[in-house]
């Protein structure tokens, strides 16, 4: 069982977190992926307003599979996160605290991450439908016509993932690399 | 898939044992040869009224199978792939667990395992990315294939299976302008005429974070097993997490630029740690798959003994002047599946 942590997640609750932590989150976040992610930038460069205030607010990387009828949500576990890297910078810069995903980042993403004292989380990847069962609620709320890769709004409850980058500049991956080597 | 020009080079490439042996006439006998410590892979499937006139597959009658019969093996095998992880990636997993000590590891392995349980209790797809379901198909030339055409059958097969499965749409019609054609079509396909009167499907429900790390590299033949080894290990490294580790590496070598790709992918179709049948790519294999588990890497990139359950090379004959290797590159998920009509 993980420190758990609310969201959404409090500039205190963020210093806290250390890279290689194991954390629950329970809370809202949204969701976006490439053309969710991509789209957003493109608004923000033509000066229109978001669909969705990031302020505060964590961004999952997922393209959840279908909802059986019942169901919150169909399977729904992190994308690859470094096809978001170019996107990143300027969504941190609009009060995004973060994101969840998987693999690597590159050093602008990191560096970006530490100057506004956010936080990327790692869930375990191709665990989808173990992870579904930790998501309470899922609707969409923007662009729907990209099916999967629109923009939901996900009430999370006790959501395991593992502190990647926290805000000071600790990094699992680089700690792992550092000690293969 | 193997090319007739191949066959010779191939037979060259068989195990001091196979030699003495009279030189096969088919695919299948070679393939027997070569896997002939593999049943599965030649394992047919009981009670589908299928009559052989005759122990040589050559002297096999004609056969009609219809599409629905594909479509519907199609369908099936895209529902399975998804909601059941395959035996011999269990018990690989679950090997893995036990050799891991640091907690964080062994969770992140016990946590894929809980993970099939979920899945395959509630039929929900293991992950969300349900995957491009890419087809191998080796056709019989004494089948004829009736009531359409195979490209539909498949196409319509794995419509109703991601469709009736719940499972995610993740193909694009158009490279350069995106979108989503909404029902997980078109398959890839790879279609092979060999003997006999047999329609033998294979499905990999290939997952883009883990294809997305895949490389290709044209070597020279100076560059030799330790140019292969340092690339393979290389792309794995440059992986590391992305590709949802513990992966599996299938690896072509040989061929022509396209077919070493080729042979990557096939390499992936055969049951998790069945080493090559020859004895220096079984060597190649364990040397390469130690290296990579040396990164250090570990499942899920947290660090551990386990970055790869298995490496796979296919090799195949090539000019004399190159030496191509590809490496496509396979999450933990490792959703195969097979069939024989």
């Amino acid at each position: 069982m993980g420190l758990q942590v609310e969201l959404p997640l409090t500039p205190e609750a963020a210093r806290q977190l250390h890279a290689g932590d194991e954390v629950e989150l329970s809370g809202s976040v949204y969701t976006g992926r490439d053309q969710a992610c991509a789209r957003m930038v493109q608004m923000l460069q033509h000066g229109a307003t978001l669909p969705v205030d990031l302020a505060g607010q964590l961004i999952y990387f997922v393209g959840p599979s279908p909802a059986r009828p019942g169901q919150v949500v169909g399977s729904a576990g992190p994308t690859t996160s470094d096809r978001m890297n170019r996107y990143m910078p300027a969504l941190l810069e609009r009060g995004l605290r973060g994101f969840i995903g998987k693999g690597y980042l590159d050093r602008m993403v990191k560096e970006t991450l530490v100057r506004y004292r956010g936080v990327y989380f790692g869930a375990i990847g191709r665990t989808g439908a173990l992870l579904s069962l930790s998501i309470e609620e899922a609707k969409v709320i923007a662009f729907p016509e990209l099916l999967s890769e629109a923009i939901h709004q996900m009430k999370l409850s006790q959501f395991p993932v593992v502190v990647l980058n926290d805000s000071h500049g600790g990094d699992l991956y680089a700690k792992v690399s550092a000690q293969a080597t | 898939m193997t090319p007739q020009g191949t066959l010779a080079a191939e037979r060259a490439l068989l195990p001091e044992s196979g030699r003495g042996l009279p030189p096969p006439k088919t695919l299948r006998e070679l393939l027997g040869l070569l896997f002939g410590s593999a049943p599965v892979l030649w394992r047919c499937d009981k009670g589908n009224g299928t009559e052989r006139s005759g122990k040589q597959s050559t002297e096999t009658k004609m056969r009609t199978i219809h599409v629905n019969r594909i479509r519907d093996s199609v369908a099936a095998m895209c529902k399975r792939a998804n909601f059941e992880l395959s035996a011999d990636m269990r018990v690989a997993l679950r090997t893995a667990a036990e050799l891991e000590t640091a907690p964080l590891a062994r969770n992140t392995l016990l946590r894929i395992l809980q993970n099939a349980d979920v899945a395959q209790a509630r039929e929900l797809p293991m992950c969300q990315d349900t995957g491009l379901a890419v087809l191998f198909v080796e056709i019989g030339q004494e089948v004829r294939i009736t009531g359409g055409t195979l490209r539909d059958a498949i196409d319509e097969g794995v419509r109703q299976g991601y469709t009736e499965g719940y499972l995610r749409a993740s193909v694009s019609a158009d490279p350069i302008r995106r979108g989503n054609t909404g029902d997980n079509t078109p398959a890839v396909i790879h279609t092979e005429v060999v003997a006999g009167n047999r329609l033998r499907l294979q499905m990999l429900a290939k997952g883009g974070g883990c294809e997305n790390m895949s490389r290709f590299k044209m070597l020279t033949p100076a560059d030799g097993r330790e140019g292969i080894t340092n690339f393979v290990v290389e792309t794995a490294t440059l992986a590391g997490p992305n590709a949802c580790p513990p992966i599996v590496v299938g690896v072509g070598i040989g061929g022509t630029f396209e077919y070493s790709a080729l042979l990557s992918k096939k390499s992936l179709l055969r049951p998790i740690g069945q080493r090559s049948s020859l004895a220096h790519v079984a060597a190649l294999e364990d040397e390469i798959l130690a290296k990579i588990n040396a990164s250090g890497i570990g499942p899920q990139g947290y660090g551990g003994k386990t970055t790869s359950l298995a490496v796979h090379i296919e090799a195949g004959a090539c000019h004399v002047a190159s030496l191509p290797v590809s490496v496509n590159i396979e999450c933990h998920a490792h959703r195969h599946q097979e069939t024989i009509l």
